[in-house]
């Protein structure tokens, strides 16, 4: 699986895809294999605030339940229901048809924290060790 | 940097990492948590077969005249009712008459006639050594650990049955003529093991004993010859498929809160039996009061598992606490395991709600086990 390098990561493995205003965010390749077998997600309601480093909703596996925790600060303003009932788009698909939610970005000097593809994979690396 | 204290490794461990498993500290050891999905590895049982280290696990060898008589002491089972070559599921209980341990007892057949084999979890391997030590007094009697020393890999599924017979050199018995909760003698690479027809996952299936030094040849043999009716299974679809089959699991169903009426496992006690033995006094008042609540089966009716800890609510209330909870692969919905207050009318069993992190999903009560090889399907 490529990790796209045109998209910002965090340290919690969310990715976020920023267009203008939006900001689309979805869970990493590596935080699906880290789940392993995806059993449930929780997202929020459409129209949700998004606060920065707050947790947005939560995905399990059969092991372990992880909080998915927000990028940006924002509205929420659309939510990928299509994922709540099928998993494996989340599996199949994480850069794409597994985003979890979009967001108004409110606070657009939030994005300066996020990290580059570069800065996650090396991150990745580190918790390898 | 946080120093983790170092685990214990099993004879396979190299054959787990080889096989690319996330491993994990189960209980002090370095064990496959999985090797690819949970899942997977659940169904793969369920319909062919799968591969198990089970190593960590502690195995007790005790010898001497009055082996049986010491063991006895100890268990809620009758020892003295089994034959060579008999197993049984038992409970150690402490003097208040709840769970110290669940154990299998194996009673040796030829060669090792009059050899008894326990086998008990990794977690309490250190409280059996005391505790049995702690009620041998002055009998004639020998206990030795054999937790090293003699390896313990388990094939379970369906097919098993086909594939391990062309892994062992001989077997006392054919494997298709043993009765399930049986041990025979048998030979694998030229030494002498034991089979025996057990398991902890609700299937058909074997576990064999056998020295360490050959468990890494042995392990490779059987999914060689098993081809893709057999691949390796993690820890973690062990628990999911114990629980469909309505299993126990100390420090969860079990612990020293808990009396085994219940936990629904009273065919284990036998109040009756001729030697007195620890906790038997307290668990026949325990039997004659009757349990303030009962081990319960749980479907959930959402998608949102259900795990150990979380509150059951009635509509008065908590009646109750989940101790096993995962999705069920078989079933194909969550599925849990807890203990519930006894004398719920049918209004009451049928508004109970799981409290997860807040979120209050519906209960339905179904008996156990969830799933069954024998019963028919509905």
């Amino acid at each position: 699986m490529s990790r796209p390098a045109n998209l910002k990561y965090t340290r919690s493995h969310e990715w976020v895809r920023v267009e203008g205003d939006v900001a689309t965010v979805g869970i990493t390749d590596h935080a699906v294999e880290q789940l392993s077998d995806l059993a449930f997600v929780d997202l929020p309601r459409k129209g949700a605030k998004a606060e920065k480093d707050q947790r947005f909703g939560e995905i399990e596996s059969t092991k372990s339940v992880s909080d998915l925790i927000a990028p940006l600060s924002g509205e929420i303003f659309d939510v990928n229901t299509e994922v709540i009932e099928n998993l494996q788009l989340i599996s199949l698909s994480p850069f794409d048809e597994g985003w979890l939610i979009r967001v108004r970005i409110s606070n657009p000097a939030e994005l300066k924290s996020l990290l580059s593809a570069e800065d996650y994979a090396e991150q990745l690396k580190h918790e390898e060790h | 940097m946080t120093q983790t204290p170092s685990l214990e490794r099993t004879c396979l461990a190299d054959e787990h990492l080889r096989l690319g498993a996330q491993m994990v500290d189960f209980h002090g050891w370095e064990m496959p948590v999985r090797y690819g999905s949970i899942p997977e590895e659940h169904l793969k049982v369920r319909l062919s077969s799968g591969l198990f280290d089970l190593c960590h696990m502690g195995r007790l060898e005790i010898t001497g005249a009055d082996a049986a008589l010491w063991i006895n002491r100890v268990l809620s089972n009758d020892y003295d009712a089994l034959k060579p070559g008999d197993a049984r599921y038992s409970l150690i209980c402490n003097e208040g008459g709840t769970v110290l341990e669940d154990v299998i007892v194996y009673k040796l057949p030829e060669p090792a006639l009059s050899s008894i084999l326990l086998v008990v979890n990794a977690s309490n391997r250190p409280t059996v050594l005391q505790w049995m030590q702690a009620q041998k007094g002055s009998l004639e009697a020998k206990l030795v650990d054999r937790s090293i020393d003699l390896a313990m890999i388990s094939i379970q599924g369906p097919q098993s049955v086909r594939i391990l017979p062309a892994c062992l050199e001989k077997s006392d018995l054919p494997l298709e003529a043993m009765k399930y909760y049986s041990i025979t003698h048998a030979q694998v690479l030229g030494k002498s093991a034991w089979v025996a027809r057990t398991g902890y996952t609700g299937e058909d299936g074997f576990e064999v004993y056998l020295e360490s030094g050959d468990a890494p040849t042995f392990w490779r043999q059987l999914l060689e010859v098993g081809g893709n009716r057999i691949a390796p299974i993690g820890l973690g679809a062990r628990d999911t498929l114990r629980l469909e089959a309505g299993m126990p699991l100390y420090g969860h169903e079990l612990d020293l809160t808990v009396d085994p009426f219940e936990a629904g496992l009273g065919f284990a006690v036998k109040l009756e039996k001729a030697v007195p033995f620890v906790g038997q006094e307290a668990l026949r008042a325990r039997k004659a009061a009757g349990p303030a609540r009962k081990l319960t089966g749980f479907k959930v009716q959402s998608k949102r598992p259900v795990r150990q800890g979380m509150k059951i609510l009635g509509p008065a209330g908590e009646v109750g606490s989940v101790t096993s909870g995962a999705p069920s692969p078989t079933m194909g919905c969550p599925i849990a395991m807890g203990y519930l207050q006894t004398g719920l009318n049918s209004e009451e069993l049928s508004l109970l709600k799981a409290d997860v992190r807040g979120h209050l999903e519906p209960l339905e009560v179904v008996p156990l086990p969830f799933y069954s090889r024998t019963r028919k399907k509905k």
